[in-house]
């Protein structure tokens, strides 16, 4: 019996909430993305408390440059579409195009953190505005890479997912393991949106 | 079965037993150590401080050493002592109480308690380090800035990573009762230490990010060159402040809320009656929770956030003293014509609703923003911490423990010396602490090292000076009784105390899958309503059958360890970056391997549970 949740095929309609195990998992993640709510948020305060408290270095209106910003940001938000795609085979229970979208997923993944890494560098060699410029420069690097940290640590999770199941295909064990991956990854998302408004777009405008 | 087993096995399969295990039960029993543990460290600090206070313009630490000691006697009681014996309470009792088998984590689980025992050994690592924090329990900055030693990076990297133990722990248990409550356990069924658990951790999953922030910045501060709370460099102070309270003030309900549910299980138990108003009783949970998140800026008055933000929080300070209020009178209507039971567990209840209730009083006066401003910093405040969280917290988590003390071990502590505890600890308290109030209104401040002779203090400080023994002295006692009713061993029924709840229908202590079958819930209190209306044996809502139990492991230890060592490797920097490379290594690794080795746990099969007979559900 506890073996029949490793045979895939012939899965239920939604295989990430069959089993009690995959249940709690999915609950429990959502809780967590609850607490991950609060991180932002006390994030989010400290970067909007010091963001005009520049000292002697540069502004964030001097720097930004929203055309690199909105790229990325169309590329994240593209990534979270396509792990809906790949969410949606799983559901079809199929396992190949699931693992295809999850492979474009990660490539979009990629590309954005390479151009923020891209733009931070840039922000350090051609305007000196580095970790410990000023207050602002503080609460910038630590908002937005907070946020690239946790896009590092998804790629990783959708990797190693994918890899260690590419032979088996789905089943109620790994099922879930895969959704709460997708769940994580549209969080990210959401969470990219709130920096692209306070921290560029207001930095820029306001 | 497996108590046998273990009676016989040697040292070495025990330590790997308790190292390698996902069972709540075991779980509950590494917190009661790891917590009763750093209790009697806290404790001790405590008695240093007192010792020094016993006299005017007293030499007896110096005054590098009394700020250690204060700081570390304030942060080992609220993490390290508070929280863990919560969590032991709450991994013993919590599934037995809504019928579940086992937490919808036992691994999470696990990881939540080594991360607390590894947090809490790094931070006492900085004793041996160069010292130990130094700038008091809240670390305000500027001031843990200035700090020289590294006592105060071991504090952000401790707490950091003992608090990721916390947070992990509340979401199991969030989760544990939304789904894994017995046929028939409605939530307004629910046990309300069951109740006051469920709504502590959600209060844990929403308030320690904040402090997971906080401490973040902190450390960046210190060790990373960051600017966020130096003015210099544009930074601002205060937003440590707000960070820590949003945290800190839930932290207090979190400490408060379980300890309320332990009372509200003892004292219907030895009155003999149903609690008193239990939906209000949820209710007033549920309140408490809701505005325990909007009044932080109460620790803040002093600050100078203007008059409108003060009276605003003043305010909503005051109102949470109405939900609390309800409980108490509830507790009240629950004795009243009870049929009541002078067991230690119900006169530890009966010294707690007095205690407390004072305690609630002084803060309110608190809670006025223009008094603050002569109470602030000074004991009063220390007066009236000490009375909610020891009187309530503290006094709940004794009683909790005599209390279910059977159902963890099978044997029962002995009464007579638990009231010899309760006595000697409850007066001292009294001592120690009742003066304090007038120490602060005669101005004293909290946290220096000195006072001066001639001025009105020194018989107040003598007198606490001596309470403060009598609390160590009952303390031992209970220790001793532990020891004692271990040694002996005398086991004890399933039920000793003719209670009311779901976990004294199976055996104590309970087989390892706790209901052979899963039990039928039939209303509030389910034992008492069978004991009334049926056989007194809760009727199964399933037959035997087969269950599914999940396999031990080591890697939620391996996982922490990795943190912990990687910890030493952020601080020290330089060449020490090897041990952050390689604890870091540890940790992603162990966490790969639980993500991609398969672990579907095992079943325990429906012939071995016929072969051990009855006893189950009876
Ligand atoms: C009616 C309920 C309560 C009210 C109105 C209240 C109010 C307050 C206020 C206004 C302060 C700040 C005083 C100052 O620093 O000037 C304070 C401090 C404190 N309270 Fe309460 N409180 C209540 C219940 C509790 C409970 C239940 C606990 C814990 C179980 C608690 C623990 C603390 C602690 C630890 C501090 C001191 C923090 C520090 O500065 O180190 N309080 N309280
Ligand atoms: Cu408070």
């Amino acid at each position: 019996m506890a073996e029949d949740v490793l045979k895939s095929g012939n899965l239920p309609e939604n295989p990430e909430r069959a089993t009690l195990e995959g249940r709690n998992k999915f609950m429990g993640f959502w809780f967590f993305l609850g607490g991950e709510v609060v991180l932002f948020a006390s994030l989010f305060g400290t970067y909007l408390a010091l963001r005009n408290s520049t000292v002697d270095g540069p502004t964030g209106q001097e720097i930004f440059g929203l055309g690199l910003v909105f790229l990325m940001t169309v590329i994240l938000l593209t990534s979270s579409l396509t792990s809906v795609y790949a969410m949606y085979h799983m559901k079809n229970n199929d396992f190949k195009k699931m693992q295809l979208w999850l492979g474009i997923t990660v490539l979009l993944g990629f590309a954005f953190l390479g151009l923020e890494i891209y733009e931070f560098v840039h922000y350090v060699n051609d305007y000196g505005f580095g970790f410990s410029t000023s207050a602002f420069s503080t609460a910038f690097y630590t908002l937005v890479g907070f946020h690239g940290a946790h896009v590092a640590f998804g790629l990783l999770w959708i990797i190693s997912l994918m890899i260690r199941n590419r032979k088996r295909g789905l089943n109620l064990y790994n099922a879930p393991k895969f959704y709460i991956a997708s769940l994580y990854w549209h969080f990210i998302d959401v969470v990219w949106v709130f920096i692209f408004t306070v921290v560029y777009l207001m930095g820029k405008v306001g | 079965m497996s108590t046998t087993a273990e009676n016989k096995a040697g040292f070495g399969s025990v330590l790997w037993d308790y190292l390698t295990t996902v069972d709540h039960k075991k779980i509950a029993i590494l917190y009661l150590i790891g917590g009763l543990f750093f209790f009697i460290l806290g404790g001790l600090q405590a008695m240093l401080i007192r010792i020094q206070l016993i006299a005017p313009d007293n030499e007896f630490i110096s005054a590098q050493f009394y700020n250690e000691v204060l700081t570390m006697h304030g942060t080992t009681m609220i993490f390290l002592a508070a929280m863990p014996l919560i969590f032991a309470l709450m991994n013993a009792v919590l599934p037995l109480q809504i019928g579940a088998r086992d937490v919808a984590f036992p691994f999470i689980n696990s990881l939540g308690f080594w991360l607390f025992f590894f947090g809490g050994i790094f931070l006492n690592v900085s004793w041996f380090a160069g010292g130990a924090p130094d700038v008091g329990w809240t670390a305000y900055a500027p001031l843990s800035l200035f700090s020289e030693s590294h006592g105060v990076d071991y504090y952000a990297i401790g707490l950091q990573i003992a608090g990721f133990g916390t947070l992990m722990g509340g979401i199991n248990f969030i989760v544990t009762v939304v789904n894994m409550r017995a046929p028939g356990m409605t939530y307004m069924r629910m046990p309300l230490f069951t109740w006051t658990s469920f709504i502590a951790s959600v209060l844990i999953l929403f308030a320690f990010p904040a402090l997971t922030v906080g401490l973040f910045l902190l450390t960046f501060d210190r060790l990373f060159g960051g600017n966020f709370f130096d003015p210099e460099m544009g930074g601002n102070v205060i937003i440590w402040e707000h960070l820590f309270w949003i945290f800190g003030h839930p932290e207090v309900y979190i400490l408060i809320l379980p300890a309320f549910g332990v009372f509200s299980e003892i004292i219907p138990t030895f009155s003999k009656k149903r609690l008193f108003g239990y939906s209000s009783m949820v209710f007033a949970t549920i309140l408490i929770a809701f505005l325990g998140f909007m009044v932080w800026a109460h620790h803040m008055f002093t600050v100078g956030l203007g008059p409108i933000a003060n009276s605003i929080f003043a305010v909503a300070t005051m109102a949470i003293a109405v939900p609390t209020g309800i409980k108490i009178f509830n507790w009240l209507f629950t004795m009243w014509g009870g049929n009541i039971r002078l067991t230690s567990p119900m006169v530890i209840a009966l010294g707690f609703v007095p205690t407390f209730t004072i305690g609630g009083m002084t803060g309110v006066m608190l809670a006025s923003a223009a008094a603050d401003f002569q109470y602030h910093d000074t004991y009063f405040v220390v007066a009236h911490f000490h009375y909610v969280i020891v009187g309530g917290t503290v006094l709940g988590i004794f009683a909790g423990i005599i209390y279910w003390w059977p159902k963890m071990f099978g044997t029962m502590l002995n009464e007579k010396l638990n009231h010899w505890f309760f006595w000697l600890f409850f007066i001292g308290f009294h001592l120690t602490f009742f003066f304090q109030h007038f120490l602060g209104l005669m101005g004293m401040p909290r946290r220096y090292w000195k006072f001066l002779p001639d001025q009105g203090l020194d018989l107040f400080n003598l007198i606490s000076t001596i309470g403060a023994f009598g609390m160590a002295i009952g303390t031992i006692i209970f220790l001793v009784n532990v020891v004692m009713t271990q040694m002996k061993g005398e086991k004890v029924s399933g039920d000793p105390w003719d209670a009311r709840t779901l976990e004294w229908a199976i055996p104590s202590p309970p087989p390892f899958y706790n209901f052979k079958q899963e039990p039928l819930v039939r209303g509030l209190d389910a034992l008492w309503v069978e004991k009334m209306q049926g056989n007194g044996k809760i009727q199964p809502a399933e037959p035997l059958g087969d269950i599914h139990m999940p396999n031990r492991t080591f890697v939620p230890f391996v996982i922490s360890l990795g943190l912990f060592i990687a910890g030493f490797g952020v601080m020290y920097q330089g060449a020490m970056w090897i041990l952050a490379g390689i604890g870091f290594a540890t940790t992603f690794g162990a966490m790969l391997y639980r993500s991609l080795k398969d672990d579907i746990g095992y079943h325990v099969h429906k012939e071995e549970l016929e072969e051990e007979g009855d006893g189950s559900n009876g």
